[in-house]
């Protein structure tokens, strides 16, 4: 996946580079020190600065501490923080906050059936660019009369533009030829009504690639059906929940698919699905393919791109070994075994030398 | 605009004339009126379908055929018809066909008007595999709840300035409770065992946060259901793995919209869908969901499988769970056969080949 839209820091310090890394709750501490022992085993030139976030604070110095790190290095690779709904509704989503305070307008997710993965549906390979700052998602909620709700969906027509821009630009530079535009504006007349006209402002400027609309209830149907129809897809930032967990569903589940946020300056590299897995942690059986792949998208940032395909090529070959596959994929093996048996891949098939790479 | 002054004025006249003759409106010889309102595009043919079928199978239903067009009331507002309207009030149960939206038309789309006109506050989806249309997915048995008054659907939009939209979405807690209760009912009356909320209070705090806690509150009344909650967005990613892990969910409109669709395509999509909206006062009109497919309109090419398995809901509804039964078995048999299937459904026989199918199998039940 390229992208040329955001600048990724220069190494510094002897050639290496800092990235910032955020354990998160759930699996996310467990399956980002692996990541770590995986960058140590292949020699990449990334050290990380660990910015805890504790979830049941709060206080705001954490966020703070994070953000300023992520300001710092240019690049993070995160866990997902849990939102604590004992607390009053002002506390805000600490990964919401992440997103808006560092302008990580495009979420980039690429669903890809990967050999190897039973699933219903072959030969999906959707990009699905999800507007990552506003709409439903703007925290904007008041109660005037009590029992009545009210909760703001911003739509802006820079916010639009940009991420139709983002998209457009992203479908051409890897030679993508459709982008569709997911919507409800027939309901929303207005709001999805201005990210629509934004979407067709900016296709005029690509004519090579087709641009078309759907509406968000009929993609979901049309996904369970016939996911091979889809190629790019932009939407606001609820659609996007939407969409980018079915498809993520679509091609083996949460397990397996990284996601990308990129803002102007910054990169933050996660999971897709953004779940915590409170419920398998510390358990030895989550599926490590969806963070070490993210992973690999955060070297490619970084420019590392030999370190970025020798790790993904070993993830590929291991996932499609039906007896490590772990449970989330119908297996029984153990988050260890499958990265044990990503370092063996890369140290019987990988370069000798650092220079190789 | 003619065509729909025209059909008002004829529907007006031959509605005064219809009531003037002496109409047994319930409970004559055990039948019970339905309002039937047949719609548009391919409404009529595959409303006559279904009354072929009933007819087969003896039902004791008493159709009372209502259109349904836009008219401007006194004061100036839009409303349906009043024939439509006293109708549905004295019958209570009422079967839709498709209506078509005529974009520009100045009026509000008509399922619009029918919810606000009598307070249709659930839309109710059962899906269930259908034996014999192969989906990638089977042994669906869901049913999707979905408030249908208020949410992210309440129209209310500004421009604050030039480029900046804000729409709103209201939660209310009078319409979650009445939605949730309904949901604990429903699952109570057809032996469900558990209920799911759907939301996102993890980002709307305040609005989903609300719908949950009154969600929490009626399920401390219906101690015998299973009460979970779930983040839409892992609904999503466990319904397209394994859809058999869910059983009854309740959300506000959005999600349901999103939701029902989903589930829908699961099983075939809305040629197949049944589904049912209960309102205030003891009202509830079941329909089909699909659109009024305009090109295949008036050639028998129609499948009247989605309004036939409305019909079923209501008939379940009003309680006649043996008349529903045996229509509902002759048309799943039909399907599984696949002797004489409407083309969307993979083969090529006519719409009337299809209803006289099943109107025969019901008939061999007796």
């Amino acid at each position: 996946y390229n992208s040329s839209l955001t600048k990724p820091p220069p190494a510094k310090y002897g050639g290496r580079h800092t990235v910032t890394l955020i354990p998160g709750d759930g699996i996310g501490p467990e399956l980002l020190t692996h990541v770590r022992e995986l960058f140590r085993f292949c020699c990449v030139p990334v050290d990380f600065e660990i910015v805890s976030i504790d979830s049941k604070s709060t206080s705001d110095d954490d966020m703070n501490n994070a953000i300023t790190a992520i300001r710092r290095n240019g690049v993070a690779l995160k866990g997902n923080i849990e939102t604590n709904h004992n607390l009053p509704p002002s506390h805000i989503s600490r990964n919401n906050i992440l997103r808006t305070s560092l302008d990580l307008y495009a979420n980039v997710i690429h669903c890809q059936t990967l050999p190897g993965v039973r699933t219903r549906h072959r030969d999906v390979d959707i990009i699905i660019i999800r507007e990552n700052t506003e709409g439903e998602y703007s925290s904007l909620e008041h109660e005037n009369v009590p029992g009545v709700v009210e909760c703001l969906k911003i739509i802006t027509r820079k916010k639009s533009l940009r991420i139709a821009e983002y998209a457009f630009n992203a479908a051409r530079q890897n030679g993508r030829r459709r982008v569709t535009a997911v919507h409800k504006a027939n309901i929303m007349k207005l709001g999805d009504g201005l990210f629509l006209q934004c979407c067709k402002e900016v296709a005029a400027g690509y004519p090579e690639i087709t641009f078309d609309s759907m509406i968000v209830d009929n993609t979901t149907m049309q996904l369970v059906s016939k996911p091979q129809q889809f190629d790019v897809m932009v939407m606001p930032n609820l659609y996007g929940s939407v969409i980018s967990n079915v498809c993520a569903g679509l091609v083996g589940g949460p397990g397996l698919v990284p996601g990308a946020n990129y803002g102007k300056d910054y990169a933050v590299f996660e999971t897709a699905t953004r779940n915590t897995g409170k419920s398998i942690a510390n358990k030895n059986i989550a599926n490590p393919t969806a963070t070490l792949l993210a992973s690999c998208l955060m070297l490619d940032h970084l420019r590392l791109h030999g370190y970025a395909s020798m790790i993904r090529k070993a993830i590929l070959a291991t996932v499609s070994e039906t007896r490590l596959h772990t449970a989330d994929l119908g297996g029984q093996g153990t988050t260890s075994e499958v990265v044990q048996s990503v370092m063996r891949e890369i140290e019987s098939k990988g370069p000798r030398t650092s220079e190789q790479i | 605009m003619a065509g729909n002054a025209w059909r008002s004025t004829v529907s007006r006249v031959v509605g005064a004339m219809k009531s003037q003759a002496s109409h047994p409106r319930t409970f004559s010889r055990g039948l019970q009126t339905v309002t039937l309102i047949p719609g548009d595009g391919i409404g009529p043919e595959i409303s006559t379908a279904v009354m072929k079928i009933f007819e087969a199978a003896k039902a004791p239903i008493q159709w009372e055929e209502r259109n349904v067009t836009a008219i401007k009331g006194p004061g100036g507002k839009w409303m349906i018809p009043t024939e439509a309207k006293d109708s549905m009030d004295k019958s209570k149960i009422g079967l839709k066909g498709p209506l078509k939206t005529p974009i520009a038309a100045g009026h509000p789309s008509m399922n619009l008007l029918l919810r606000k006109t009598f307070d249709l506050y659930a839309n109710v989806r059962p899906c269930v595999s259908i034996e014999g249309y192969k989906t990638p997915y089977t042994d669906v048995d869901l049913v999707t709840i979905r408030e249908n008054t208020e949410g992210e659907y309440s129209g209310i939009e500004h421009v604050i300035v030039d480029g900046v939209v804000q729409s709103i979405k209201l939660i209310t807690e009078e319409a979650s409770q009445r939605i949730a209760e309904y949901a604990f009912e429903y699952a109570r009356n057809n032996q469900r065992a558990s209920v799911t909320a759907v939301h996102k209070a993890n980002i709307m705090r305040m609005s989903d946060g609300l719908f949950l806690r009154k969600c929490r509150e009626v399920a401390e009344n219906f101690k015998d259901i299973k009460f979970t909650e779930m983040y839409l967005d892992t609904v999503c990613l466990n319904m397209v793995q394994d859809p058999t892990q869910f059983d009854v969910l309740v959300m506000p409109n959005l999600y349901g919209d999103i939701l029902s669709d989903l589930c829908a395509g699961l099983i075939g999509g809305l040629g197949v869908t049944p589904s049912g909206n209960i309102g205030a006062n003891g009202v509830a009109i079941f329909e089909s969901v699909h659109g009024t497919a305009p090109d295949i309109a008036g050639k028998d090419l129609a499948n009247p499988t989605a309004l036939l398995l409305s019909a079923v809901m209501m008939l379940r509804h009003m309680g006649l769970h043996g008349q529903a039964k045996k229509i509902e078995t002759a048309c799943f048999d039909t399907i599984r056969d696949k002797k004489v299937l409407t083309k969307d459904l993979g083969g090529n026989s006519k719409c009337s080949e299809f209803t006289g199918e099943i109107c025969r199998r019901v008939q061999d039940m007796e």
